[in-house]
């Protein structure tokens, strides 16, 4: 394996990382909001948070590149303010964060609904308020569906090819993630350079999906 | 002492829950069987659930009024409930579930009366899952009354406990009724508790008031009776 191997990996690691890190806490209030609360329009939050699941990755890339293009009001704003995002890191980012964003919020959101309320409410009645409560009680309950997703979501980072390739293009040493990079290096006849970048990617999914497992059996075993 | 106004009506799965009952008492026996609509009053008292109409009173306190529209939330109530099942904070060991709800204006010496009257000390450090369902029952008392409530509720405190244990907790909750002077209202479908423990019972059924008066008017003699060590 090359070193060139190993700087993609860690790139896309490092990527996948702070994609989590940054979509968990949106991801967890809004698993939190349809796990227990109702309100109106309620069904439409939900299919809207779960859109990325279902759309092709590509269809999610064109539009968060129109998004963050020059054209969008967005786009114009973050010009306007110098700040770059299409073809950058920061692309790959937002591109991971997208896609795993409904796997968390509906892993967490299942956490959450096997939170036995009634501790909510007896946490309320010991004078606790509603954020309180949801510290103390709600998050540290339902803890392993939210460790579960985030696993899920960075695992459905690292793997993330569609949208990236869309807004972040395949820039070696600058926005070149793993799945990516298998593409670009057959397409352009590396292939002995693309079973390294697989052979890496396998064991980054084993060890989280066996991680994740792992939290699973024991959740069971408590 | 306290005044308790209760007068709402619930609608349940199968009947509606109708009270209309004042008393000022120490202990308040909530006497039926299952389904009776007693867990539900409870809940109602502590704000966990909603009464479609009425009033809810303690000591010229209104705590909910559907004419005036007051509805406190359960954290402004300052009621000790205690669930039939207990509820221990599963991922907190025993004092941190004790000290859940403590107060900033608590007396120092509170947390350690508490689990002195309640004999807890030896139970402190322990994981919520290794313990009994007595010593259970009489973490929540004690976590209960950390937050110094007016009134605490006591849902079937003994359900979880055998007979030959039941005469030994039973005590514990005489002692919060003597020395700690907090008010009870008191759950159980068992006669001989009540007569142990309660100075007014109401006897519901089917969510209505039979019967309302002393242990003697109400529950008549229990087939058995439980000795308190008192």
């Amino acid at each position: 394996m090359t070193a060139d191997t190993w700087a993609i990996a860690r790139f896309t690691v490092l990527m996948a990382l702070t994609a989590t890190a940054l979509a968990l806490p949106p991801a967890v209030a809004a698993g939190w909001l349809l796990a227990r609360r109702s309100f109106p329009g309620k069904t439409l939050v939900e299919t809207v948070v779960s859109l990325p699941l279902v759309l092709p990755p590509v269809a999610t890339g064109l539009l968060l590149l129109w998004l963050f293009g020059r054209r969008s009001p967005v786009g114009k704003a973050l010009d306007a303010a110098g700040i770059e995002i299409i073809f950058t890191w920061k692309a790959v980012v937002i591109a991971m964060m997208v896609v795993s964003f409904p796997l968390i919020a509906r892993t967490v959101r299942a956490g959450i609904e096997q939170v036995d309320r009634r501790f909510e409410d007896i946490a309320a009645t010991l004078g606790a308020g509603p954020f309180r409560v949801f510290r103390t009680v709600t998050l540290p309950l339902a803890a392993r569906g939210i460790i579960a997703g985030a696993i899920l979501g960075f695992s459905r980072a690292l793997g993330e090819f569609g949208a990236t390739i869309m807004v972040a293009g395949a820039i070696p040493g600058r926005t070149q993630t793993l799945a990516v990079g298998i593409y670009t290096f057959v397409e352009t006849g590396r292939e002995q350079a693309a079973w390294g970048l697989l052979a890496v990617s396998a064991l980054l999914a084993f060890a989280a999906i066996y991680a994740s497992n792992r939290i699973v059996d024991r959740a069971e075993r408590a | 002492m306290i005044a308790l106004t209760l007068a709402v009506t619930m609608r349940q799965e199968e009947f509606t829950l109708a009270i209309d009952q004042s008393a000022s008492v120490e202990v308040l026996g909530l006497f039926g069987p299952s389904g009776s609509g007693k867990t539900s009053l409870l809940e109602a008292i502590a704000g966990i659930r909603r009464p479609d109409t009425g009033e809810i009173r303690i000591n010229d306190r209104v705590l909910f009024s559907s004419s005036a529209g007051v509805d406190l939330r359960p954290r402004e109530r300052h009621i000790g409930y205690v669930p039939q099942d207990a509820l221990l904070f599963p991922h907190l060991d025993v004092e941190q579930n004790i000290r859940y709800g403590e107060r900033s204006d608590a007396p120092p010496d509170l947390f350690g009366s508490l689990t002195g009257i309640l004999e807890l000390d030896p139970l402190l450090a322990r994981r919520v899952r290794h313990l009994s369902g007595g010593e259970k029952q009489r973490v929540a008392i004690a976590r209960a009354l950390m937050t110094r409530p007016t009134v605490l509720l006591l849902d079937e405190p003994l359900a979880a406990v055998d007979r030959a244990r039941r005469e030994r907790i039973l005590p514990y909750v005489l002692r919060i009724r003597r020395d700690l002077h907090v008010p009870l209202v008191y759950v159980t479908h068992d006669a001989s508790e009540l007569t142990a423990i309660a100075d007014r019972v109401l006897r519901l059924d089917q969510g209505r008031v039979v019967a309302a008066g002393t242990p003697a008017e109400t529950v008549g003699s229990p087939s058995h009776t439980l000795t308190t060590g008192e």
